[in-house]
């Protein structure tokens, strides 16, 4: 299937008919991916479908979710001498509670952007006289490459590469939303990218347990209308399912080689989020068969020595547009005080982040 | 030449910075203004015909990773970007310089590269290089090579092409589809193999802005190359200071597959990627066809449409309408975009 053929205006606007025509009452759907917030803003989607259909935007940028502790563990890392942090782009500007990565790195810290884990690891085999931190940041996505830089740094016997393991799961973040109860959903637009590494089976628990659907969608306007249509289909006929609405990339079983490798390398335990606080089983650690390339494990003293983090900034809701609680327009502080210019908090920073969706894609 | 990596010593007044000089710049680089090697270049403000005109004079400096890529290099991209700048104006472009700052330890054969490209763009482009420096600094102190250039071009009498004179009412075009530079840079970048569909678009757009001002003349408002920050960030430079607003349709703009599918990818938008060949016009609305033939007409041109149109509503913002037929605001970017993660 081509890109232009899942651009397909009329096409499109047939799919946005039949979507209205099927919701025959207001219905709340959630996407849980911050890439979706973004396509579904750039697209039109959400002013098409309002206001029967409301698209509210969940927890999936890995980015905004980080919390502010481990933003300021990242930075004491780059503050050490002879270690250099590689980190992907996005993570530079976030505002810890003792300024951002980038300050940090305009102070003499040695703060690399990367692309992918792998260029981390070249880093560390070009500069053997440095220490390599790679900010292990992201969800199911980015964590089985990370994991790749590991086993072959071991296989390769390096000594200079770590990693600060952040990534997180984003199964139990979905259910910690729903857990807290904070917001009625109907429905939940899977995450593409991550669904195709875990599996569209993953997500069975949504309507086995909490009796809503879940469709899983790509990043093109008609998978989205498509994901969408699934779900207030689903809703009508009263019986709550997963679908697969990207079968171009997702499969029921998921990518097994990218899980068999998370699995050898990384360990399964409680993680803190921004916005959810802390949630059981939701984080990736290093296995202590890899301990050699476990930041914790090398810079343990660093950073168990770091004062405690100050509070977030005062009137700064990331916490609950991360939720889905609070749309970003109903923050006061949105596009007055913080825009992505001068963020103030990291849904305005990350490209994946709803605040600066809404921003850089606001309506007239 | 008998070494093949660039020592301190060529920066040096000495022998060695002699022989790069003689043995390489003006082999490539042969301009009988430029060869007088005086401290300062002789030049009239005429061109090859006598014609004089208002002068414009630009600078621009150049540093890209990586320095080879497809479609061009940084050698022509920097010749290429101030030719542009001239050209945007409504200029042809006569004299350029060059400053070169090269890091200890390049490789000489490189370097002559990216020269002998620039001596070729340059005469695509129709200017003489008629002065240049060139400074060595201490491995680590450069990446590799950076490269300024600056230009003077002149104006024909009775042009006036400038990014606040558009008027609602006018209509928008631009010369060819867009993403295509800054695409094949980031999938170079990230190693991304999109067997050779992907390619800079890098060239001189003197010649097309010439054919576009030979058809409509004056009724041309404004000329702008959407560089760094895409086509977005210039339509909202251009509404910004004309002080008007627009309104564009996202169907209508072109993008080529490869670029459409490339940074699906990645998670980037075309309409923010950098171009190095393509222009954005401004023209009168009487005279909008005329200007999307000529544009047509032209190798560099071929693709061309018209996007959208100014209007008097919504001064200094650019609206576009999506594909659902809603409404939204383009707006500039505030950083880098950068590929996504989630």
């Amino acid at each position: 299937m081509t890109q232009a053929a899942l651009r397909d205006p009329t096409l499109a606007q047939r799919l946005a008919d039949e979507i209205l025509h099927l919701a025959d009452r207001p219905v709340r759907l959630m996407e849980f991916c911050g890439g979706h917030t973004h396509a579904i803003l750039r697209f039109g989607i959400r002013e098409r479908l309002a206001p029967n259909v409301r698209l509210l935007s969940g927890p999936g940028c890995p980015v905004c979710v980080t919390a502010t502790p481990d933003i300021d563990a990242s930075i004491a890392l780059a503050r050490l001498p002879d270690v250099t942090v590689a980190t992907f782009g996005d993570m530079l500007r976030v505002p810890g509670s003792r300024g951002t990565l980038m300050q940090a790195r305009a102070e003499g810290a040695d703060v690399r952007i990367v692309y992918s884990a792998l260029d981390a690891l070249d880093l560390a085999r070009r500069e053997p006289q440095r220490h390599v931190v790679m900010l292990g940041i992201g969800f199911e996505t980015t964590a089985p490459t990370v994991a790749a830089t590991i086993t072959q740094a071991h296989a390769e016997g390096l000594r200079n590469y770590s990693v600060f393991s952040l990534h997180k799961l984003t199964g139990p973040a979905m259910r910690a939303i729903l857990e807290a109860g904070e917001v009625r959903l109907d429905g939940v637009i899977g995450p593409g990218h991550v669904t195709t590494i875990i599996g569209w089976q993953a997500w069975e628990f949504l309507p086995q347990e909490y009796g809503i659907s879940c469709a899983v969608s790509g990043f093109e306007p008609l998978d989205i209308l498509r994901a969408v249509r699934s779900l207030v289909q689903a809703i009508r006929e009263g019986r709550p399912r997963v679908t697969n609405d990207y079968p171009r990339s997702v499969s029921r079983e998921g990518n097994r080689v990218a899980q068999a490798l998370m699995a050898e390398v990384f360990t399964v335990g409680p993680a803190l989020w921004r916005g959810l606080g802390n949630v059981p089983a939701s984080g990736l650690f290093l296995k202590a068969t890899y301990a050699d390339y476990d930041t914790r494990q090398r810079f343990g003293e660093a950073l168990a020595a770091l004062p405690p983090s100050a509070p977030d900034p005062a009137g700064c809701r990331c916490g609950e547009v991360l939720r889905g609680v609070l749309e970003p327009p109903e923050c006061p502080l949105f596009r007055r005080v913080c825009t992505p210019a001068h963020p103030v908090g990291p849904c305005m920073v990350s490209a994946e982040g709803a605040c600066a969706a809404y921003y850089r894609y606001g309506s007239l | 030449m008998r070494d093949d990596l660039i020592l301190l010593g060529h920066g040096s007044g000495g022998t060695l910075g002699h022989e790069l000089l003689r043995d390489l710049f003006l082999r490539h680089f042969r301009d009988p203004v430029l060869a007088c090697l005086e401290d300062a270049s002789d030049i009239a403000l005429a061109d090859e015909r006598g014609l004089g005109g208002q002068a414009v004079l630009t600078t621009d400096s150049y540093v890209v990773k990586p320095r080879f890529f497809p479609g061009g290099d940084i050698g022509r991209l920097a010749v290429c970007g101030t030719v542009n700048d001239l050209a945007m104006r409504g200029a042809r472009p006569i004299y350029l310089t060059v400053g070169f700052i090269l890091e200890e330890g390049l490789p000489l054969h490189e370097l002559e590269r990216v020269v002998r490209s620039m001596a070729e763009t340059a005469q695509e482009a129709g200017a003489r290089i008629v002065a240049g420096d060139t400074k060595v600094v201490e491995r680590g102190s450069a990446d590799g090579l950076f490269i300024n250039t600056a230009g003077v071009g002149l104006v024909p009498p009775g042009i006036r092409v400038s990014v606040s004179l558009a008027q609602p009412g006018d209509v928008i075009l631009v010369s060819g589809a867009v993403g295509d530079h800054g695409l094949t840079i980031m999938t170079q970048r990230e190693g991304l193999q999109f067997a050779g569909s992907l390619q800079s678009d890098c060239a001189p757009l003197n010649g097309l802005v010439e054919a576009l001002l030979e058809r409509v003349g004056p009724a041309l408002h404004v000329l702008r190359d959407p560089t760094r920050g895409g086509l977005a960030t210039t339509l909202c430079e251009i509404a910004e200071q004309s002080h008007v607003g627009m309104v564009v349709d996202e169907l209508a703009i072109p993008i080529h597959d490869a670029v459409r599918a490339a940074s699906e990818l990645l998670g980037l938008d075309p309409l923010y990627v950098a171009n190095e060949g393509k222009l954005v016009a401004i023209v009168a609305a009487p005279h909008a066809e005329a200007a999307l033939e000529a544009l047509r007409a032209h190798p560099l041109g071929r693709e061309a449409a018209i996007i959208g149109r100014v209007v008097a509503e919504h001064r200094g913002t650019v609206a576009l309408r999506t594909l659902l037929g809603t409404h939204r605001v383009l707006d500039m970017l505030a950083g880098e975009q950068l590929p996504r993660i989630c």
